[in-house]
């Protein structure tokens, strides 16, 4: 079966592991994820900031593509892509002006006979089924599932009904045999936008995040959108800096630990580009200190 | 004194205390220089005067503290709409430092479009040159990003940090972490290109160029 793929900016920059873990899961599942042809950025939090009308056609654009090559349906990976081009067939559809003016803007016609999913929604409709007897002991972790912003609101458009205590990636995680925590942080935001621009707020924002997982006992952080994940990764310095405390709890994407349950290696999972080290390898859970502190040796290595 | 107060109400000029301000607001109307609240309205089709300041915005957002103004108090000078105020709320640090996480808008009672509000009045104050001096690094990463997009079509992660970094002169931020992302296959030297870039150049030109920012 067919399906529309939305890659985004960062599965191709920042995140190759989501995209890796994802194409092979839909693999396991028999689905094939067809790229949109000559796909443009969505416009992020920079367009919607400065301009509304750039942040619908950027988005319609790669819609209006999809709709041509006849896909029926688009799963977008990045939760804030997902919300932006959620947000443009929501406007296309309910603002007759935004109808009439984005035609000569995108230069394509579009009529809005799409349907987006996130991972979530991808995951549950074709791969759940997919994922019987998948139990496996190695996962006898504690999982927090971090959903963040943008999977989950603005609630009238992402039409999600526990849009502050989301329990969706729990439900899938629990058919690989993974218990998650119960926890106070999984909608909060991380930080995102201001990744560059105000690092110490993204510290203050992820660090809440990591340590409310740690303090419930949580062993890592399950995510389902990019931005979060490099924030609660990549991010360790300005994070540990707010905490005062040195943190090792891994921050990994879901479709990382569904393709470990598929059978696929940590290495077909890409799990050496995450910056805190974790492995299922061997029943051996590590992410302890010393391969943090083996993580940091590299870094200085590098450096030199 | 009943007479008098029948009086100022026959003829509000002749109330001392009020009079100047109703002038003001006489020559307001005449310069059909409308207030903030209603370009909010038509441009975003928000009311701000929905808000009864339940606060509960302010207490969700994870970001108030950091904010010059709470973002209820936003709405509360919106819907008093003096010249004054509306000054005020675009020259905030609030409306930059506001992150869309879409808190605000999923709590509010009122169904309140908040970051939608916050949007219009991010371009709003650009265009008015009143933007918050503090926010200058978010407004540059703004301007950065759009800039990568606008060339290639798609992100380029090294050129947009590259141009922010000339517009933010800030060199030195961050470099610690460029390595690492390099050894983990994080950051690449060849931006990826969209093929119908000009396509892209023209959506720009007919947005950007061409409204208020808003609907």
């Amino acid at each position: 079966m067919k399906i529309g793929y939305f890659p985004g900016c960062s599965l191709h920059g920042t995140a190759p592991e989501y995209e890796a873990s994802l194409k092979l899961v839909a693999k396991a599942a028999d689905i094939e994820l067809v790229e949109i042809e000559d796909w443009n950025c969505c416009g992020a939090t920079a367009a919607h900031s400065m301009n509304r009308m750039l942040s619908i056609a950027l988005p319609a654009r790669n819609l209006a593509i999809a709709e041509k090559m006849g896909l029926e349906e688009v799963v977008v990976p990045c939760a804030a892509c997902y919300s932006r081009l959620l947000f443009a067939l929501n406007e296309f559809k309910l603002d007759e002006k935004v109808r009439m003016n984005l035609q000569p803007i995108i230069e394509t016609e579009f009529k809005g006979n799409i349907k987006i999913l996130n991972v979530l929604d991808f995951l549950e409709k074709y791969v759940m089924d997919a994922l019987k007897n998948k139990v496996d002991d190695k996962f006898k972790k504690k999982a927090a599932c971090y959903y963040g912003c943008l999977l989950v609101r603005p609630p009238k458009l992402t039409n999600s009904e526990r849009w502050d205590d989301p329990l969706r990636m729990e439900a899938i995680l629990k058919k690989i045999g993974i218990d998650s925590i119960d926890w106070s942080f999984k909608t909060e935001c991380c930080g995102a936008g201001l990744s560059i621009a105000r690092t110490d707020i993204v510290g203050k924002l992820s660090g809440k995040i990591i340590e409310d997982a740690k303090d419930r006992g949580a062993d890592m952080i399950v995510t389902a959108c990019p931005m979060c994940q490099s924030n609660l990764d990549m991010r360790r310095g300005a994070i540990n800096n707010y905490l005062k405390k040195d943190n090792n709890i891994p921050a990994i994407f879901i479709t990382q630990l569904i393709g470990l349950a598929f059978g696929y290696s940590e290495k077909d999972m890409q799990f050496d580009k995450l910056f805190v080290p974790i492995s299922f390898s061997n029943n051996n859970f590590s992410n302890n200190n010393d391969n943090l502190k083996m993580q940091k040796s590299k870094v200085k290595e590098v450096k030199v | 004194m009943q007479n008098n107060m029948t009086e100022i109400a026959e003829n509000p000029s002749k109330d001392t205390y009020y009079s100047n301000d109703l002038q003001k607001w006489g020559a307001e109307i005449k310069n059909k220089d409308i207030s903030l609240k209603e370009l909010v309205f038509n441009e975003t089709g928000e009311k701000v005067s929905l808000c009864y300041q339940c606060g509960k915005c302010t207490a969700g957002c994870p970001l108030s503290d950091e904010m010059d103004i709470a973002p209820n108090t936003i709405l509360r000078l919106l819907q008093i709409g003096s010249k004054e105020y509306d000054r005020k709320v675009l020259s905030s640090y609030t409306i930059w430092v506001c992150l869309s996480c879409e808190t605000c808008m999923a709590r509010c009672p009122k169904e309140v479009d908040l970051p939608a509000i916050t949007d219009f009045l991010r371009s709003e104050s650009i265009r008015r040159h009143l933007a918050n001096r503090k926010a200058n690094n978010i407004i540059n990463f703004h301007k950065a990003f759009l800039h990568s997009i606008r060339g290639s079509g798609r992100l380029y992660e090294f050129g947009l940090v590259i141009g922010y970094k000339l517009r933010a002169k800030n060199l030195f931020q961050d470099v610690l972490l460029a390595p690492s992302m390099i050894t983990h296959g994080k950051l690449k030297f060849i931006p990826a290109k969209v093929k119908n870039s000009s396509q892209i150049k023209e959506i720009f030109q007919k947005t950007i160029n061409n409204n208020r920012g808003g609907k």
